[in-house]
Parts: structure tokens; sequence; C-alpha cells
């Protein structure tokens, strides 16, 4: 029962309320919408953790994503020994870096005034909830090994009987609790998505690529 | 040819007293919230000295504006891709102490403090952190040459300068200095706004104004440092980029900004300029020598038909055109070519100008006494050549004002040097006529164009100073929706507190 609160539901209510929060908040109140950049004030020791912090966590979330949605090619992917070993040795090295970086970046909002400062209670819950997910995740490759295979036999399966409407959970519950609270993690994260500064990921400003380098906006025609 | 127009504006420095009644009257109105106690959209600064934020000039470490790499232009920061992916640490950003920790100080103190011997003090306290501080800087901690030592002789400009040169400004008997009053520039080729991943920073197309959307601005702070004029600011508590707005709902009212209209010097001046958009390019690429000339030459006359129909075409009201052919900025700049742009190698075409100011009297102390035997002329000699001998070299103005082109201010300074020898002579008399023609001819000027010159230097009116343009945006905004419905919908302004985000 507990199970399927967790694994069954839980993961729908925190997808629909980052999705009806998210843009409730967009469309309502975009101006709170900000990466809350603090390298103004306090420049040096970011850059230590920031850095490793965002390479090493978008590069796994990345490969999470990628065996998500193409599990097939990811298998192939990972079916040579010699690859899978430079995979998993990968992502132990990223898991370790953005380890790295989300501690000192914890480090640097507790140690330098400045950061302090402008540190709110949501950003000290988003900090700590990051650093568990991924010591988490770091412990599972650690302990678990060949993750980047079991995941496809495991984590992939729900993840789509989630998006088929149709929760089958015996895929993830006999799993390691270490392994389980990873994944509840993630739906975590989900959820506190549209209540902390993580809503600065969905605004990554591609379109900088194309755009016109100048902006000039006309009140009545159309710019040239 | 794309006809636009562009509120700009003139500051004379020869005028400018330095008295920062221009900043003061600013940050009453813009910058008096949490997160902007260190903003100063209007600065004036002592020049030489290394200025606000500190050694803003210094492109090697701020990297703004542009540069010419391989014939294209581009922004000295970095291109399109780097921008995505320096997005995580802006590595030329400067921080909260290459301005300063904004403070207050502990004031209660003052009454609560138990009694004892010595007197109670209220310590400073920071205004980011709420905790004691020591103050190492401040606004405008090198004025008047304050701490010369490590400011002014750290200016960037004096690069430019021979060892000579340098020596000479600091001997005690020469020493000089001017004020810089700076506010952002709106410029036709911004750095700022070419800059913004989250493409936040807009040029208001009727007039010019660059503005920085709020709603829009995701904090990857990248402006701060493209704006090679460090005139966008971050906002620490917001987590926004803000800066000068130059006042439009002022503007709006037809009232002149706030720092023009309190100025006491009277030095500023507000108009209208006509453009031509397709070339901003170009004379943005020449070499350094030219580019002056090449900016001079994309503002169009607002008098010729030729042009007055291409901006007609073009949508630009009859008031904005009359406004253009009113603009004392017209005059300063095209007309007379007095007024130069600040560092027009930064290579965003500002749009603020300025006329150089004019060189202190010649004298010097001889032999302990004060001597200004070539000063009172019985010849011209010494006035005419007061160029020549200025106490800051013309290398240093033309290190601010010209690109290195110091042909360019040379041509400034004869024609102000005319002024004042031909007024001297007018009003004075101890001047022959003869003399006085030569002084119009060396600065190759006229009578009539020096005595406009002087009218609208010493004697304008406010209305000769500040012509604003009409430029009723509650009319533009009728166009597409209706002011009530606007009102109803969208209300004045934020709905919500411009507070920080979760
Ligand atoms: C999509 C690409 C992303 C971009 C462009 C980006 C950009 C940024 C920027 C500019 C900051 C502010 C750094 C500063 O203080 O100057 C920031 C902070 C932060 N980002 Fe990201 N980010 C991205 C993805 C992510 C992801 C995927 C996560 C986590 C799952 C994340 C978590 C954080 C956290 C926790 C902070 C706050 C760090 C602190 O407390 O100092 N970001 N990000
Ligand atoms: S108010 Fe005018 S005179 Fe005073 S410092 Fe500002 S610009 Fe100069």
């Amino acid at each position: 029962m507990f199970d399927i609160v967790l694994f069954a539901v839980f993961p729908y209510v925190a997808v629909i309320i980052a999705v009806v929060v998210g843009l409730y908040r967009y469309f309502n109140d975009r101006f709170t919408y900000s990466s809350l950049s603090s390298q103004f004030l306090e420049n040096r020791i970011l850059f230590f953790g920031t850095v490793p912090w965002h390479y090493g966590v978008i590069i796994i979330l990345s490969a999470h994503l990628f065996a998500f949605l193409v599990p097939v090619l990811w298998g192939d992917l990972i079916a040579d020994q010699t690859r899978l070993y430079i995979m998993e040795l990968t992502g132990l090295s990223l898991a370790l870096m953005s380890i790295v970086g989300i501690t000192i970046l914890i480090a640097r909002r507790f140690r330098n005034v400045r950061a302090k400062a402008v540190m709110s209670f949501m950003d000290w819950v988003l900090l700590f909830a990051l650093l568990t997910q991924v010591i988490l995740g770091f412990w599972t490759a650690l302990v678990y090994r060949w993750g980047s295979d079991w995941y496809l036999h495991t984590a992939v399966p729900w993840l789509y009987s989630l998006l088929l409407l149709n929760p089958e959970i015996q895929h993830v519950t006999a799993l390691p609790w270490e392994v389980k609270f990873h994944m509840l993690g993630g739906f975590l994260l989900v959820l506190l998505f549209p209540f902390t500064r993580l809503v600065h990921i969905v605004t990554y400003p591609l379109t900088y690529l194309w755009r016109p380098i100048q902006v000039v906006i006309w009140n009545r025609r159309v710019a040239k | 040819m794309d006809i636009r127009a562009q509120v700009s504006m003139v500051f004379h420095l020869d005028k400018c007293i330095g008295c920062h009644t221009c900043s003061v009257a600013c940050k009453n109105i813009w910058t008096d919230r949490k997160g902007t106690e260190y903003m100063w959209w209007n600065n004036v600064e002592t020049k030489p000295g290394t200025g606000y934020p500190t050694l803003w000039e210094d492109q090697e470490k701020y990297k703004g504006g542009w540069e010419k790499k391989g014939g294209e232009l581009r922004l000295k920061l970095q291109g399109r891709l780097g921008a995505l992916t320096n997005i995580f640490f802006n590595p030329y950003l400067p921080t909260v102490d290459d301005y300063y920790e904004p403070w207050t100080y502990d004031y209660e103190n003052l009454f609560t403090a138990p009694e004892g011997d010595d007197q109670p003090t209220a310590r400073a306290i920071s205004m980011i952190t709420g905790k004691h501080m020591e103050i190492e800087a401040g606004p405008n901690w090198d004025d008047d040459y304050g701490g010369s030592p490590v400011y002014a002789s750290n200016d960037p400009n004096l690069e430019a300068l021979t060892d000579d040169e340098r020596e000479q400004m600091s001997e005690i008997e020469r020493v000089v200095f001017f004020y810089l009053p700076r506010i952002c520039n709106h410029c036709l080729n911004p750095g700022c706004v070419a800059a913004c991943p989250a493409g936040a920073i807009y040029k208001r197309g009727e007039d010019g104004i660059v503005l920085l959307s709020q709603e829009k601005c995701r904090a990857w702070r990248m402006c701060i440092s493209g704006c090679p004029y460090k005139k966008t600011y971050f906002n620490w508590s917001t987590g926004k980029s803000e800066k000068c707005i130059l006042c439009y709902p002022r503007l709006e009212s037809g009232q002149a900004p706030a720092c023009f209209h309190s100025c006491v010097g009277r030095i500023r001046y507000l108009g209208v300029l006509l453009y031509d958009a397709d070339q901003i390019k170009n004379a943005a690429s020449v070499p350094n020598r030219d580019l002056v000339e090449a900016h001079r030459s994309i503002i169009q006359d607002p008098f010729d038909p030729q042009i007055i129909a291409a901006a007609k075409a073009n949508g630009i009201p009859d008031g904005m055109i009359d406004a253009a052919q009113k603009s004392p900025v017209y005059k300063f700049v095209k007309e007379w070519r007095l007024a130069l742009p600040l560092h027009p190698e930064f290579r965003t075409m500002p749009m603020l100008f300025y006329v150089p100011p004019m060189l202190p009297v010649l004298a010097k102390i001889k032999d302990g006494k004060y001597d200004n035997a070539d000063v009172a002329s019985k010849s011209l000699a010494p006035l005419l050549s007061s160029l020549e001998r200025a106490r800051l070299p013309l290398q240093y103005m033309a290190s601010l004002f010209s690109a290195g082109n110091d042909e360019v201010v040379a041509a400034s300074y004869r024609k102000l040097i005319a002024v004042r020898i031909y007024m001297r002579h007018k009003t004075v008399g101890d001047i022959s006529e003869e003399e006085a023609l030569e002084a119009l001819r060396a600065g190759g000027t006229t009578a009539e164009e020096v005595e406009a010159i002087y009218q609208l230097t010493a004697k304008p009116t406010m209305e000769e100073r500040f012509v604003v343009p009409p430029l009723a945006r509650e009319v533009a905004i009728e166009q597409t929706i209706d002011p009530f419905t606007r009102k109803r919908e969208g209300g004045f302004g934020f709905r919500h507190a411009p507070q920080r985000g979760g």
C-alpha cells in the first residue's frame, strides 16, 4: 500500500504540481523566474562550486534522460564491455564532480556572509535535497554495479508504465532502499521545481543562438 | 535608408561643478530600494581617475563593448556559443567590491550605549549582510583627487601619454582635473542588448531608449560585462539587472529626466537626433581614427526634405521631426561639431555626447609668485596657443573622446577657444578685431556661429536645453489596446511586489 502511494501516486502528484504551479508562476509572477545568481556578491569560491556542479549534473541528467527516451540505443551503446566500463567510469566521475561542486556551493553559503545573506528557506531545502540526491546516485552506482544496464530493466519500464497511466510498480519495489530513495528523490526534485530557483532550468536561453543580435521593440509596427 | 529617432544628450563638461546633485536626484527616484543601494545610474567621476566601478574603462579586465576580429564586429566578451557555455559562471563580471559595499550606521548605539568613559560611536553596518563592517571604499572615494596615488595614477587613459606628459599632470602647481558625469548612453549598437542571452534588453523603436525587461531577465548577468560603460547593474536582492531608463515616465509627460532637470551647472542638453539605422554596422566597424566622423555621418539633417520624407515613411510623427529640428544636441554634435562621444572605440555608438572641458587658466607659480604675465593678453598669442600648452595633454582627451585621434579633439577645442576670444573681444574689449577674426579663422568658425554657441552655452532657457519630443505613449497604446481595457487587465506596472523568487 505504502509502495503504491510512493511509486504510483507520488510521481503523478509531483509532476502535476510541477506543471501547474510552474505554469502558474510563469504566467502570473514571471518576475520571480531567475537563476538568482550570487556571483556579484561572491566570485571566487562560486567558480569552484558552480562549474563542476552544473557540468556534472547536466551531463548525468542528460544520460538519465537519453537512456529513458531511447533505451534501445542506450542498450546498444553499453553492449560492449569496454564501452560499459567507460560509461560507468564517466558516470562515477561526473557524480563525484557534482558532489564536490554542490558541497562547495553549500559550504560557500554557510561561510561567506554575503552569499548567506541572500539565502531563502527554499534555497536551503533545494541545496540539501540536491546533495542527498547526488550522494544517493553516486552510492547506487558504486555499490550496485552496472546501473547503466539494470536501469533499463527497472526504472525505465516503471517510468514508461507511469507515462502510459498504468503504473507497474513491481519493476522497482524490490530494489534496495538507497536505489528507491534515489528514484523518489528524483520526483521530490520535480515537486520542488516550481517552488525553488530550479525554474531556471527551463529558461535556458537557447534562442540566443539565432536571435538577431540587436533587439528593437516598436509599439505599433513589427521590427525590421 | 531606415531613418529612426533617438532621444540624445549632450553634457557640457566645462560647466560641470562636480556637485553630484544629478546623482542624488536619480538615486532618490530610482535606486533607493533594497539591492540597488550601491547603484548610481548617474554618477560623476573625477578625471583622471579610475571611476565607478573601479577601472571600468579597462576592457581587458571586463571585456565590454565590441572588437573587430577578422573584419567582423563581435562582442569582446564572447560569441553566441560562448554565452551558453559561460552561463554558469561569467569570468569577467565585476563584483560588489569593484563598486563598494553599501552601508549604513548603527545609530541606535548612540542612544542605547551604557554610560562609560568614552563617547559611543555609530559603527558601520553592511546593507547587504546587516553585520558590522570596515569601510574600505565608497561612492566617489576618489573625488577631487582623493587618494590619487591609488586612483588617479591607475586611470587607463594615462596609457596614451608619454612619461613626460604624465609627470607634468601631477606636478603640484599644474595639477588639473575635471568632472565626468555619466549615465547610460542609450547606444545605437548596445553591448548590453547584444550580450543578453535571454533577450531581455531592448531599444525602444520610437525613441531609442534602452530598457531592461524585469520580467524577462533571468540573472544570466552578461549585460554587466557586455556594457563597456558599466551602466547595467545587478540587483543582488531581486536577482535582476537594472539600468538607467532615461526617466522615460518623465519624458512621456514632457519633463526632462531628473538628472537633467536638477543639474545645477545646467550642463545638460536633451534633444532628438534622426539617424540612419542601416548604417549602424558600417559606422561601428571603421578604423579607430574614423570612428567619430562615422558616428557623426549617420546622424541626418532634420531639415533635409529627403530625410523628412524618409522619416515620415518610417512612421516618425511630425512632432518628433519638429523636435529634431529644434534639438540642441543636433547643434552641438553635428552642426558645430563640438560634442564628442565617450570612448567611441568601444563601438557601441553611444548617443550621449560631451563638449570637452575648456582648459584651465594659464597661470603658474614663478619664483614663489602667481605669475599670469602671459595670460593678460596684450597680444593674442597666449590665448591662441592655449591648446598647445594645455595642462591636460590633448592626447588624454583624445583617449577619452575620439579613440586616440587628437585632430578631432583639437578641432573641437579650437572652436571653443575661438568662442572665448571672440566673446572677450565683444564684451571686455581688450582684444582687437583683427585678433578676434584670426581666432575665428583658426577655429574654422564664423561670428554668427560663435554667437549661437555662446547663446546656447551660457544663456539658454530651459526650453532650449530640453527639447522633449511628444512621446505620447498613451496614444501609442491606444492603437493596439483600449487604455481602459489595459488598465483593467494590466493595472499600472507590477501586479506583484518585485520581490526575490524562491
Ligand atoms: C539548463 C542549464 C542550467 C543553467 C544555464 C544553469 C544556470 C545557473 C546559474 C547562472 C546559476 C547561478 C549561479 C550564480 O550564483 O551565479 C545557477 C545556480 C544553481 N543551479 Fe543551475 N543551471 C542549469 C541547470 C541546473 C540543473 C539541472 C540543476 C539541478 C538539478 C541546477 C541547480 C542549481 C542550483 C542548486 C543553483 C544554486 C547554487 C547556489 O546555491 O549557489 N542548475 N544555475
Ligand atoms: S548636477 Fe550638473 S553640475 Fe552638478 S555634478 Fe551633476 S552634471 Fe555636474
